[in-house]
């Protein structure tokens, strides 16, 4: 079977590519992309689907590469299917998923296993991220050589930050030796111990023990001078606060090997949404006061940080329905991460060719994983994108099992509206 | 003019024109206290449950007393709830309770936003008697009644409030209801227990008690918590003691008739030393008093009552 892409905006910036084009895909590659593919050019037995894109965007598969799937051991929260079944909802293609999973994916036995729950279940490319430390408790190395043998593609002990700078140092250097990225989740215990939400204003108001912003801004300033000091590469995870951006910043300008990701809710809510002790806005690293709100933004704008990922953390009502101070920290992310970033390029502060690199081409980069082009001869892994569709997020109509998010019922703007994983047609909009 | 809201879950949005009225109300309640007889039929067949999940003497027998002077039938439940005990659920609580049609739910729980829970979940009315380090509004109106009934006003007055602010929510609910009122608040304690841009709640700062309650014509002093020493947010209670309790010889700083308040229990010889606490000055057991006169004030309002 072929597919005939026809009369979409494509955008690719893996290839400098945007402009209204053709795509036929053939046997889940891509096999032509022309201004105009004339359907008289295929045979009967192509058994040719057409699908007319005119006014929308068509760009690579957009890529997510911070998920959280729970399974194995959290598949009343989500599991692999159900996940990548948010993925394609969501527009995504690929997801990559944190090891925090019970057992820990801190062995090649939960790589392989997780691999497998995704070759018979998923509907998306997934991409296991192993633990940097066995059981992620930050003590002793993982061993990266056989994880990457088993299909891992990068290191973190994301949940749990690597305390041990000198653990943290060999990590670097050893994921080095394997061409595999670190991804850190920063954050220094001392400090954020106890802490519920941002310290600032609205803590002392609600009366809720603050986390501070520098318990992230230390912590990545460590990360970047490891990194710098070993000529390794560090990738910052969930960057939420104006010091971590500008931390960055000048690392990269003095020439350090470092990625930053930030997610949705960080450039799209601030604590005082903490007012009415919703469990939906408790997540780690928590959301901040506004003036790091705009930092975020000016660093998505000016390129320090690379990639928008949604740090999808879905929870059961058992951990959310509960006092603010007990509840689990994390939000769902898949089905609304997309239309919250448009809303970058709606207000000017993106355009949509840098929304498709922090989406697709940047996160494959630095996951070093063959997507995020539309290439001849690539994986047919295509996001279809309508910028204008009207729509109102719905938590019951989530193909996640988690509804702890915190934008239910919010109107918004642009949406994915086809996603196609190798070829096949993994979701479609009603419309399309 | 009557209360019209359901709950009372903090100061934070009551009016000038509600605390008045609230402290009116309870002002005239008082007078039953000293009956013979202390019971009025007031609430008759309304049921109170009062719904700890944290210790407390003082303030839920003062709910208990104020609920049976006023006729309604009061119970009372002692949970106690961790994250690591897994027990029923708040939420499963409440609905559970709610199955018995009580009138008014009174709750106390070491979670800040627990009575928010309550309050958005039910029908019924919910009163906050204290919800972590968030707000405890009756402890601020009976501390405004003892100002209000001791100086005639709180418009002008500096009140300062001394000790651990940051895990206070006596602390909090009180400079809400005092800066509403009209008063110049001024707070003081451990750099390390002052909360982020506490200031912008309209308040001054201190970190020496001298200036604090220089000039005061009230000074409020906080219990200070042990626990608090293994966070390393102070050195030991001797050197607290020496820097922040008050005392004989700095009393004299404040002014000749300044009142000194205290939500209790006290630590004697901590925050307060004993001549202090049972001296002259001490309105610590009026405030005891005036708290069951807040309380009825508010079952009665919240149960649609009219001055």
């Amino acid at each position: 079977m072929k597919l005939l892409l026809k009369s979409g905006r494509v955008i690719d910036p893996s290839q400098d590519i945007d402009m209204v084009m053709d795509i036929l895909i053939e046997d889940g590659k891509i096999s032509r992309m022309e201004k105009d593919i004339p359907i008289s050019e295929t045979t009967p037995e192509d058994n040719l689907q057409i699908f007319d894109l005119k006014d929308t965007i068509v760009t690579p598969g957009l890529i997510d590469m911070h998920t959280h799937l729970r399974e194995p051991g959290f598949e009343y929260k989500e599991t692999v299917q159900t996940g990548s079944e948010a993925a394609v909802a969501g527009g995504f293609t690929s997801i990559a998923c944190m090891a925090n999973t019970d057992p820990v994916n801190d062995n090649r036995s939960v790589t392989e296993f997780i691999h497998m729950q995704a070759r018979l279940t998923a509907m998306a490319n997934v991409y296991p991220i192993a633990a940097v430390s066995k059981g992620q408790d930050g003590k002793v190395l993982a061993e990266f050589g056989d994880l990457k043998d088993a299909g891992a593609v990068a290191f973190s002990d994301d949940g749990n930050p690597v305390t041990d700078s000198g653990l943290m140092r060999h990590a670097l250097e050893y994921a080095c030796s394997f061409d595999m990225p670190m991804i850190s989740h920063c954050e220094d215990t001392g400090l954020s111990s106890g802490g519920l939400m941002n310290e600032g204003f609205i803590s002392t108001q609600l009366g809720l023990p603050g986390i501070p912003g520098i318990a992230e801004d230390v912590m990545v300033i460590r990360d970047i001078k490891l990194a710098g000091f070993t000529k390794t590469s560090v990738h910052i995870a969930h960057v939420s606060t104006a010091g971590s951006v500008q931390a960055v910043r000048e690392a990269r300008s003095a020439g350090i090997n470092v990625t930053a990701e930030t997610a949705p809710h960080y450039f799209t809510l601030t604590d005082a949404t903490l007012r009415g002790f919703s469990t939906n806005f408790k997540m780690y690293p928590p959301l901040r006061g506004s003036g790091d709100v705009e930092a975020i933004k000016e660093g998505l704008q000016d390129g320090t940080i690379d990639a928008i990922a949604s740090d999808h953390a879905p929870h059961s009502s058992v951990e959310k329905d509960v006092e603010f101070e007990y509840a689990a920290n994390g939000i769902v992310g898949l089905e609304t991460s997309l239309p919250l970033s448009l809303k970058l390029v709606h207000d000017g502060i993106l355009t949509i060719n840098q929304l498709i690199e922090k989406m697709s081409v940047n996160p494959a980069n630095i996951l070093k994983i063959p997507k995020g082009s539309l290439k001849t001869g690539s994986d047919a892994d295509i996001t279809v994108i309508d910028m204008n569709k009207m729509w109102t997020v719905d938590t019951d109509k989530f193909r996640s099992k988690g509804r702890n998010c915190p934008f239910n019922g919010w109107k918004l703007k642009g949406k994915a509206v086809m996603t196609i994983v190798g070829g096949d047609v993994k979701y479609a909009d009603s419309e399309i | 003019m009557n209360l019209s809201r359901k709950d009372m879950l903090g100061i934070v949005d009551l009016s000038r024109e509600e605390i008045d009225f609230i402290l009116d109300t309870a002002e005239s309640f008082k007078e039953i206290s000293t009956r013979k007889i202390k019971k009025v039929p007031t609430l008759r067949g309304k049921t109170v449950i009062t719904l700890f999940f944290e210790a407390s003497t003082r303030t839920r027998t003062s709910f208990e007393i104020a609920a049976k002077r006023l006729s309604a039938d009061t119970i009372n439940i002692s949970a106690s709830t961790s994250s690591a005990v897994k027990g029923e659920t708040l939420v499963d609580t409440a609905r559970n309770l709610e199955s018995m049609n009580p009138d008014i739910i009174i709750i106390r729980h070491s979670a800040a936003g627990s009575a928010h829970i309550l309050a958005g979940l039910l029908e019924q009315s919910i009163i906050n008697a204290g919800d972590g380090a968030h707000e405890h509004p009756t402890q601020a109106l009976l501390d405004m009644l003892t100002i209000r009934e001791k100086k005639g006003t709180m418009e002008g007055l500096r009140i300062a409030i001394v000790g651990d602010i940051a895990h206070s929510r006596v602390a909090r609910s009180n400079i809400y209801g005092l800066t509403k009122m009209g008063a110049d608040v001024a707070i003081c304690g451990p750099a390390t227990m002052m909360p982020m841009d506490i200031d912008q709640m309209g308040v001054s700062v201190y970190y020496k008690m001298e200036d604090a309650i220089k000039d005061a014509d009230v000074v409020m002093m906080l219990r200070m918590q042990l626990e608090r020493q293994e966070r390393n947010l102070f050195p030991s209670l001797r050197e607290y003691a020496n820097h922040f309790s008050l005392n004989r010889d700095n009393i004299n700083m404040a002014k000749d008739d300044v009142l000194v308040m205290h939500p209790g229990p006290i630590n004697r010889g901590v925050e307060i030393t004993p001549e202090i606490a049972d001296g002259p000055y001490s309105v610590i057991l009026e405030q005891v008093t005036n708290g069951v006169a807040v309380r009825m004030a508010l079952l009665y309002l919240l149960s649609g009552g009219r001055k």
